[in-house]
């Protein structure tokens, strides 16, 4: 493999930590809460594709967007049901409401669906050729629709009413309120949107990866997470730039260092940049309370 | 005329303390109400009940003729009342444009697809929208800092802009929170101007929350007076300064009486 191939691997599995990353740092910015239940959301909607695929023999269009919906309408259940009741407690509860929430659901899906992993048919088969190159379909429209999808994230933060009514709320929920800005409401829509990313996620890892099962979510997750922290948790293009250099450390690492150490090394460039910045990237650092 | 603000019993209690108990106000449009009161007294409660960041224990709010009992925070807002924050509130990374185009958020009704597409539709509201919000600017003479952001304003200028955003909901009754708090004399004064300026040219009424006597007894046409969560004394300026109860309150009572 060239290292340009080793690259675009990179860039497939890092644009896929990115939209997972997505989703921690928007709810992050919002409700200042790592919600540690977010792998398990690609979980869930890995299963959800699969089973509506393979076993209710949807075609795939309508089971991605059966996961989408799913997963978007979860996220925001387990909002309303765990999170919303403890908005005004110290964040802690939080935090560990989010880490029973995780084990809740890979618990639950271990229960139905038995913890043997299942196979996942890869549903963009097929290799695109392009200057003597060989990429695989599942490779470009990783890409691609990552792309398009952070792209259009970004413009719907920028320019929508509900995404500037997401960083008002992000930046003083009392003082939103008093804008005319539905606070209950913003916070739901950030975890329904965080989540159908996560399910989108969710499609295309298993489309490169072939294998699901109910504690994939974790290490994923815990990547996407990390991917977060590194461009500075809160900042949506730090997201972004965090899962990329994530991917694509990872791969060249596998390329050409040791399989076994890339996860040792994705762990590390996380302390390295945190001891030299600990905002992050692309993250603003704390104001200094005098 | 039928009262803008019409606020009847309110109380309210905070576990075993009764913070605020039998508040009755009427509130015409067009007018000037301070509000005073020793530290503790209620005031702030007071915004806070108003706004319905707290739900009353008991008595109604009425607000243009409509009962605020239920309604959320933003939906209070949208029946016309906007405050201020004592300690200045500001979306601090945000430019100062932009905090006041916050405030359109509902007057905007554009589609999420026309803004992510930035659509005609879209582009003419927007640039609508921050036509009204450098109007606004003006009249606090920010304009020039627009593109700033709102954390790093002088002091004052904070302030000021705190009052364009509230202004910028387009409220009947704008609430401020001690708006001469760390102002110097001639701030203040400028202040009292502008406060009077406003009410003129929004057409709207205004209840302070203010320690600078001279700010409050030089524009409010009417004082009401808390101490303990009571109104202890209520009326014209000449009159709450010559009022023994509210010297007692400030000051205490005389040694020797």
């Amino acid at each position: 493999m060239t290292i340009l191939n080793q690259i675009i691997n990179g860039i497939q599995i890092g644009s896929i930590y990115a939209l997972v990353a997505l989703g921690y740092t928007m709810v992050y910015g919002i409700v200042k809460l790592i919600n540690f239940a977010h792998g398990e959301i690609i979980m869930v909607g890995s299963y959800f594709t699969w089973y509506t695929m393979s076993r209710l023999g949807a075609p795939a269009w309508a089971a991605v967007l059966g996961a989408v919906v799913f997963c978007a309408v979860l996220g925001m259940v387990i909002e309303k049901v765990a999170y919303k009741p403890l908005r005004n407690y110290a964040r802690i509860s939080l935090l560990i409401t989010a880490i029973g929430v995780s084990f809740f659901l890979q618990n639950a899906v271990q229960l139905i669906f038995k913890a043997t992993p299942r196979m996942f048919q890869n549903i963009f088969p097929g290799s695109l050729k392009l200057g003597g190159m060989v990429f695989s379909m599942s490779a470009v429209v990783t890409i691609v629709v990552s792309v398009i999808l952070m792209i259009g994230l970004s413009l719907l933060v920028k320019n929508t009413k509900i995404g500037k009514a997401m960083r008002a709320v992000s930046e003083d929920k009392d003082t939103a309120q008093l804008m005319g800005i539905n606070v209950d409401h913003t916070i739901s829509f950030t975890f329904g949107l965080g989540s159908g990313l996560a399910a989108i996620a969710a499609v295309l890892y298993c489309s490169s990866f072939y294998q699901i099962e109910p504690t994939m979510g974790s290490m994923l997750g815990l990547k996407a997470f990390v991917a977060a922290v590194l461009g500075g948790i809160g900042s949506i293009s730090g997201a972004v730039l965090g899962g990329f250099v994530i991917g694509i450390a990872e791969s060249l690492t596998k390329g050409y260092i040791s399989s076994a150490l890339a996860d040792a090394i994705v762990f590390g460039i996380l302390i390295v940049v945190l001891i030299i910045k600990p905002s992050g990237i692309l993250g603003r650092p704390e104001n200094e309370k005098v | 005329m039928t009262p803008i603000l019409d606020v009847c019993n309110l109380g309210i209690k905070f576990g075993g303390l009764q913070a605020l108990d039998d508040f009755n106000v009427q509130v015409a449009n067009r007018e000037i109400v301070g509000l005073i009161g020793p530290n503790g007294a209620g005031k702030t409660t007071v915004f806070n009940l108003l706004t319905n960041v707290y739900s009353p224990s008991r008595g109604t709010i009425h607000l243009t003729g409509k009962s605020t009992k239920g309604k959320s925070t933003h939906e209070v807002t949208q029946f016309g009342i906007a405050r201020t924050f004592q300690n200045i509130r500001l979306f601090k990374n945000v430019s100062v444009l932009e905090n006041v185009m916050t405030a359109f958020h509902n007057a905007m009704d554009y589609s999420m697809f026309s803004a992510i597409l930035r659509l005609p539709s879209y582009r003419k509201q927007e640039k609508a929208a921050r036509k009204l919000a450098l109007e606004l600017l003006d009249v606090f003479d920010l304009r020039e800092m627009a593109d700033t952001l709102a954390g790093s304003l002088p002091y004052g200028a904070q302030r000021k802009l705190e009052i364009a955003r509230a202004l910028a909901t387009n409220p009947k009754v704008l609430l401020l929170d001690e708006p001469a708090a760390g102002m110097n004399p001639s701030e203040t004064s400028e202040l009292m101007m502008t406060i009077k300026d406003i009410r003129d040219k929004f057409d709207i009424a205004i209840i302070l929350i203010e320690h600078d006597m001279n700010l409050v007894m030089g524009i409010c046409e009417r004082i009401l007076v808390l101490n303990y969560g009571l109104i202890i004394a209520q009326g014209k300026p000449e009159e709450i300064k010559n009022n023994p109860i509210v010297i007692e309150a400030y000051l205490g009572q005389q040694r020797g009486e």
